[in-house]
């Protein structure tokens, strides 16, 4: 591999980590707040990619309009599944609640893909700047990349600073390390685990509406997604946001510059493995401490 | 009297249950339903090895389609490409397929909850990737897998073929249902309720998991052979991670906990997605999100599922039907009678 074709390699890791870190985000938040792990979290960054194509080129509204509606809807969907799926089911066991963010995943996926919605074919949203490549010394870059690397870093400021500066972002951090002291002095878990369901919804959508038209997106994009998601939350432990968004950038470089290596089984064929090797080696060397918070 | 009657209920069901099968896939029979209800009867035996894991031990599995892949991928691979026997392939198959699930049990079940889901969905995931990249074939996969055959007597029809599966069927469901009842049984319902108080009256926790883990992969693997070597063409998309959570559907609908509702749930699952949505064209696509909605309806309003749920619900009415006017009756007072206080229900 040449430095050249390296750094090319590097950027689009770089950028697909970044979508990776905010859907790891997403979960991390959940999980904290509810204790749930949300199978449906990669559905958001698929409904967020297809919402922005069927706003921007089907309805014709201009880019940046159908990129926050887009984001507004999913989160409004994410809103719309904790209060009719989970708060309905809230003392339910942990095999149910896994149970049901599974069949709300495939609920979501499912509508996506049948012919009133989208139908099996992957779509292209306009992108933001234009289509023309970028040469940054001997790589060619997409400028979307660069729309998803600078969204990823604005977005985890953001949260950062949403999480420690303003009152509902400490109370979410409250919840997260004691749900039962964090009722006792009033706030109202509730509303905190409604929070974090739509921020965690709004992450995926943003993920989805900027990497849609680098990538291009179909109905059943959101899985995959959302899998290298959990692995990026595993390494943070489904607790720490700055080792989720490291883990989650280091996924993406490690699986692009796998496929320049393109040699043995490391190649393109078997990104998708070696992310879910890397997941299940952090579970199992974690497992004593993990069981221990399921118990 | 009543109670021998009673007791003697499940036998007249069993029959009944009994001779629909035998009669189903005549000609003469009105509506012939030989291949779906080999599929079914396929199903139903991954579910019910489904059943035994989520229900009655308490732990998930969410990649239980890449030991029903292991199945068919192996035993058609041996009998098709190394010309073994497809008895001795199918054996190997479920064999392999058990060390593996033995190898990995281990480890993955000292995860709980929702890790252990994770952990599943990630070796399911894994073994589909496998499949379609080195599976002949690649991801259209491959046919001409071989029928299974006795001596010079081939399975070589549907009509043949739906007694040989559901002759494995009913055997793994009288074998689960023999297990549920026995010691080995009543350990996992304990595991179910508390580990700590399961290893704390001598119960080996992880041995059991591991065992009834294995045994689910090995139903899993027979019932992958059979699929293979009735349908002949496999492709990994028949195991990929939607196949394991239709199979949790099935498990669902039947009631986690039943060993008989596995049939129930196989049969409307598959029902629903071979029968009804290739009939009706324009369906095509809307049996995913209508599992979805049934997994969450269910776990929310009937978490022991649908099947135990319309089995309790039969029973309370057998019961009670005679006091039925009078329950309504107390029902519609208490309300009249809250109205007349002024109390606000809490």
């Amino acid at each position: 591999m040449s430095a050249d074709q390296f750094l090319q390699y590097l950027i689009s890791g770089l950028s697909q980590g970044s979508v990776y870190a905010l859907v790891g985000l997403g979960f991390t938040i959940i999980y904290a707040v509810t204790r749930i792990i949300n199978f449906a979290q990669g559905e958001f960054v698929m409904l967020g990619g297809m919402l922005s194509f069927t706003l921007a080129v089907s309805a014709g509204l201009p880019v940046a309009v159908a990129a926050i509606l887009s984001i507004i809807i999913t989160a409004i969907t994410g809103a719309i599944m904790y209060l009719l799926a989970i708060r309905t089911a809230r003392k339910a066991s942990v095999i149910s609640l896994i149970i049901i963010t599974i069949g709300a995943a495939i609920f979501i996926r499912g509508i996506a893909g049948t012919k009133v919605m989208w139908g099996v074919d992957a779509v292209r949203p306009l992108p933001f700047t234009g289509d023309e490549s970028l040469r940054l010394w001997g790589a060619y870059i997409h400028p979307q990349v660069l729309w998803v690397i600078g969204t990823a870093v604005l977005v985890t400021i953001l949260l950062h600073l949403f999480l420690t500066r303003t009152m509902v972002g400490k109370a979410l951090k409250a919840c997260a390390i004691n749900p039962q002291a964090a009722g006792l002095v009033g706030v109202n878990i509730k509303t905190m685990a409604l929070i974090a369901f739509i921020l965690a919804a709004a992450l995926g959508g943003i993920s989805g509406v900027v990497m849609a038209p680098w990538t291009m997106m179909s109905y059943h994009a959101g899985f995959i997604i959302g899998l290298k998601g959990f692995v990026a939350a595993s390494i943070g432990g489904f607790k720490s946001p700055i080792a989720t968004v490291i883990g989650g950038i280091i996924i993406g470089v490690v699986e692009n510059l796998v496929v320049g290596i393109n040699y043995g089984p490391f190649t393109s064929e078997y990104m998708d493995v070696w992310g879910l090797v890397v997941l299940l080696a952090i579970l199992l060397i974690r497992s004593g401490r993990l069981a221990a918070e399921e118990a | 009297m009543v109670s021998r009657l009673k007791s003697k209920w499940p036998y007249a069901v069993m029959a009944a249950l009994l001779l629909l099968l035998i009669l189903l896939p005549f000609d003469w029979f009105p509506g012939q339903y030989t291949t779906l209800m080999i599929f079914i009867g396929v199903s139903t035996m991954v579910t019910v090895g489904l059943c035994l894991l989520m229900g009655y031990t308490g732990q998930v599995s969410l990649g239980q389609a890449a030991f029903y892949g292991c199945g068919a991928y192996i035993s058609g691979v041996l009998s098709t490409y190394h010309s073994v026997n497809p008895w001795l392939a199918m054996l190997i198959a479920a064999a392999v397929t058990g060390l593996f699930a033995y190898i990995i049990g281990y480890p993955i079940f000292r995860l709980r909850g929702n890790y252990l889901a994770l952990a599943t969905l990630a070796i399911g995931v894994i073994v589909w990737i496998i499949f379609s990249r080195e599976g002949p074939g690649g991801p259209d996969g491959f046919s001409g897998i071989p029928f299974l055959s006795i001596g010079g007597f081939a399975f070589d029809t549907s009509f043949k073929r739906y007694f040989l599966v559901w002759a494995f069927c009913l055997a793994t469901l009288f074998i689960s249902q023999n297990i549920v009842r026995s010691r080995t049984g009543r350990a996992l319902r304990a595991i179910h309720g508390s580990e700590a108080a399961a290893e704390s009256i001598g119960i080996n926790v992880a041995q059991f998991k591991v065992k009834i883990f294995v045994l689910s992969a090995v139903y899993a693997s027979l019932a992958g052979s059979l699929f293979a070597h009735h349908l002949r063409h496999i492709s990994p998309q028949s195991f990929d991670a939607i196949a394991s959570v239709k199979l949790v559907v099935m498990a669902v609908i039947g009631g986690l906990a039943s060993v008989w509702g596995a049939i129930f749930g196989a049969g409307t699952t598959r029902w629903l997605s071979d029968e009804i949505l290739v009939s009706y064209p324009q369906l095509a696509g809307w049996d995913i999100p209508i599992y979805g909605l049934v997994l969450v309806l269910v776990m929310i309003f009937m978490p022991q599922g649908l099947f135990v749920a319309l089995k309790s619900g039969f029973e309370w009415l057998r019961y009670n039907w005679r006091e039925l006017p009078s329950i309504t009756r107390d029902i519609y007072e208490r309300r009249i009678l809250r109205l007349r206080s002024g109390r606000v229900e809490p």
